[in-house]
């Protein structure tokens, strides 16, 4: 069986020559990652995505005619960029606009996996909320703030919607692997060999070099073993690549812990085949007494204004602690009467010092935009003309490379929950649909 | 004294999701690897990154020469303290120690 990874994230960009040299042979799945935690929590919450619309359009239109011309379903995983409800209408809209262009019938299948408050709440009470880290306890305060929770699916619902027989499968938040995982699950394939196998193509070309999150890649699944060989001609694999890949944002290379158990690569055996393809067994799968599911909250936790600046001159940066300590006196002095101090935080993201310049960002969120926007000003216009000891450069401490000099950034999200949940069934964050698409 | 970057053909720091940051440090041969897997100690570890010891993870990957470590984040990604959320940026404490 032939499984296609379009690349590591819908909307990077790939090769169209190596998408036609993947599709020059029978494919029987085409997949693609659509989001990630990485770019943080300001996604989630805003229901935005970060990857662009006009570039995710162009990834989907080359390869969805591709994908129904070799009846190979195309699954889609964390739609939107994080993977919300929102996320997932915002992508099945560009979706259905190249359907639509391109004159393409199909049945889609999606799923959602958003989690209301009251059931991560029941979740707390029912002490199945499982801490990942002892430095980020669960707590209720959180969880009530949240203003927008998904959780991480399994293979589960992508299995339920390959037996409905559908053509393309978008997914709400999903775990990167179970993309790859669950038509190799679905076909009978080793769990291990297809966890494996998924943890490496969900990153699309990475595990070749020259690497590339932004190309094709390609897996050949056998009983046994698999086989990974990148699409693009200038592109290999070899076996340092792929091993070593299974150490990347990892917290541990010999496990990959999944809902449905744990994926163990201790035994894992790599072989060079030949120039550009390598070879996996052995790599073991253990299912899990206690299946859970990890759930993603975000909160908002204030407004964001900020200003950039550079200090050139090396008096200036040798008495940076002091010019910040007395700005910081004077705006709470100046904002005492009208602004209650809870109401804001202000800090100073410094980096450089005196051997070359310093970059510095005066970085304020208050609880409206109102309050970061006037204690920002404040802040900049006392910082530029702070005086200290031995000041010769009277005019302005600060080189403002922007005018406007300060910049709102809007709401601001913080991780309100990561946590694991202890499930009785792997389908009960997931709600399925089907429809017809052009017919 | 050689610091630990120089014994390494790659070494990053990386999320291991938001609340995790996870390091890799790969090596040309064998020797190198063990080498310094002899001589890093948990508290330099801690103390280039004022973390508590006992919550730091190192592990050995023979597979590839390579050496993991991974630790809580001090500031969760993303939060308002961060400054970096990928966390890709956070190496340099770690590269900096002297082996």
């Amino acid at each position: 069986m032939k499984i296609v990874a379009l690349n590591g994230l819908l909307g990077y960009g790939y090769s169209k020559e190596a998408l036609e040299i993947a599709f020059s042979e029978k494919v029987d799945y085409l997949g693609v990652d659509a989001g990630s935690t990485d770019p943080g929590p300001y996604y989630l919450g805003s229901g935005k995505s970060f990857t662009d619309r006009g570039a995710v359009k162009r990834d989907l239109s080359l390869a969805l005619p591709r994908a129904l011309e070799h009846k190979a379903p195309f699954i889609i995983g964390t739609a939107g960029g994080a993977g919300s409800s929102e996320h997932v209408a915002w992508l099945k809209d560009i979706l259905l606009e190249v359907a639509r262009e391109q004159n393409l019938s199909f049945r889609l299948g999606t799923v959602l996996s958003d989690v209301t408050k009251e059931y991560v709440i029941g979740k707390l009470d029912n002490g199945e909320l499982i801490d990942m880290s002892s430095d980020f306890p669960a707590n209720r305060e959180d969880i009530e703030k949240s203003s927008r929770i998904v959780s991480q699916i399994g293979i589960a619902p992508i299995v339920e919607l390959l037996k409905k027989k559908v053509d393309v499968i978008v997914c709400g938040r999903a775990c990167d692997t179970a993309i790859y995982a669950a038509p190799c699950i679905h076909e009978g394939y080793k769990p291990g060999l297809a966890f494996h196998m998924a943890k490496i193509m969900e990153c699309g070309a990475m595990c070749s070099e020259p690497v590339a999150a932004a190309d094709v890649m390609q897996a050949y699944m056998y009983d046994d073993y698999f086989e990974l060989r990148p699409a693009n001609p200038i592109r290999r694999c070899t076996v340092d690549r792929v091993a070593a890949h299974t150490l990347y944002e990892q917290s541990n290379p010999y496990l990959i812990y999944e809902p449905d158990g744990v994926c163990d690569l201790t035994n894992s055996v790599f072989e060079q085949i030949d120039d550009r393809t390598v070879r996996v067994s052995n790599s073991a799968f253990r299912e899990a007494e206690k299946k859970t599911l990890k759930l993603e909250g975000v909160k908002c936790s204030g407004y964001r204004t900020i200003c950039p600046a550079t200090v050139y001159d090396p008096k200036t940066i040798e008495n940076i602690d002091t010019i910040i300590k007395t700005v910081t006196d004077f705006v709470k002095e100046n904002t005492k009467e009208t602004i209650p101090e809870n109401a804001f935080s202000v800090s100073f993201k410094t980096s450089g010092g005196k051997e070359s310049s310093m970059g510095i960002i005066i970085d304020v969120v208050g609880e409206t935009q109102e309050i970061a926007d006037t204690v920002c000003a404040l802040v900049r216009s006392r910082m530029l003309h702070c005086d200290y000891v031995g000041r010769k450069s009277t005019a302005g401490n600060l080189a403002f490379p922007f005018s406007p000099s300060d910049i709102h950034v809007g709401p601001v999200y913080e991780f309100s929950l990561f946590h694991l949940a202890g499930v009785s069934s792997l389908l009960e964050t997931s709600q399925i649909f089907t429809e017809e698409v052009g017919k | 004294m050689k610091k630990l970057i120089d014994y390494t053909k790659i070494l990053r720091s990386k999320n291991a999701g938001p609340l995790f940051i996870t390091f890799d440090l790969i090596f040309n041969t064998k020797e190198d690897m063990e080498y310094v897997e002899s001589r890093l100690k948990k508290e330099d570890v801690a103390k280039a990154y004022e973390i508590d010891e006992d919550k730091i993870d190192i592990i050995s990957y023979g597979v590839v020469n390579s050496i993991k470590i991974t630790f809580p984040r001090k500031n969760i990604s993303g939060s308002l303290a961060d400054g970096d959320i990928y966390g890709c940026q956070q190496h340099m404490p770690l590269a900096n120690i002297e082996v």
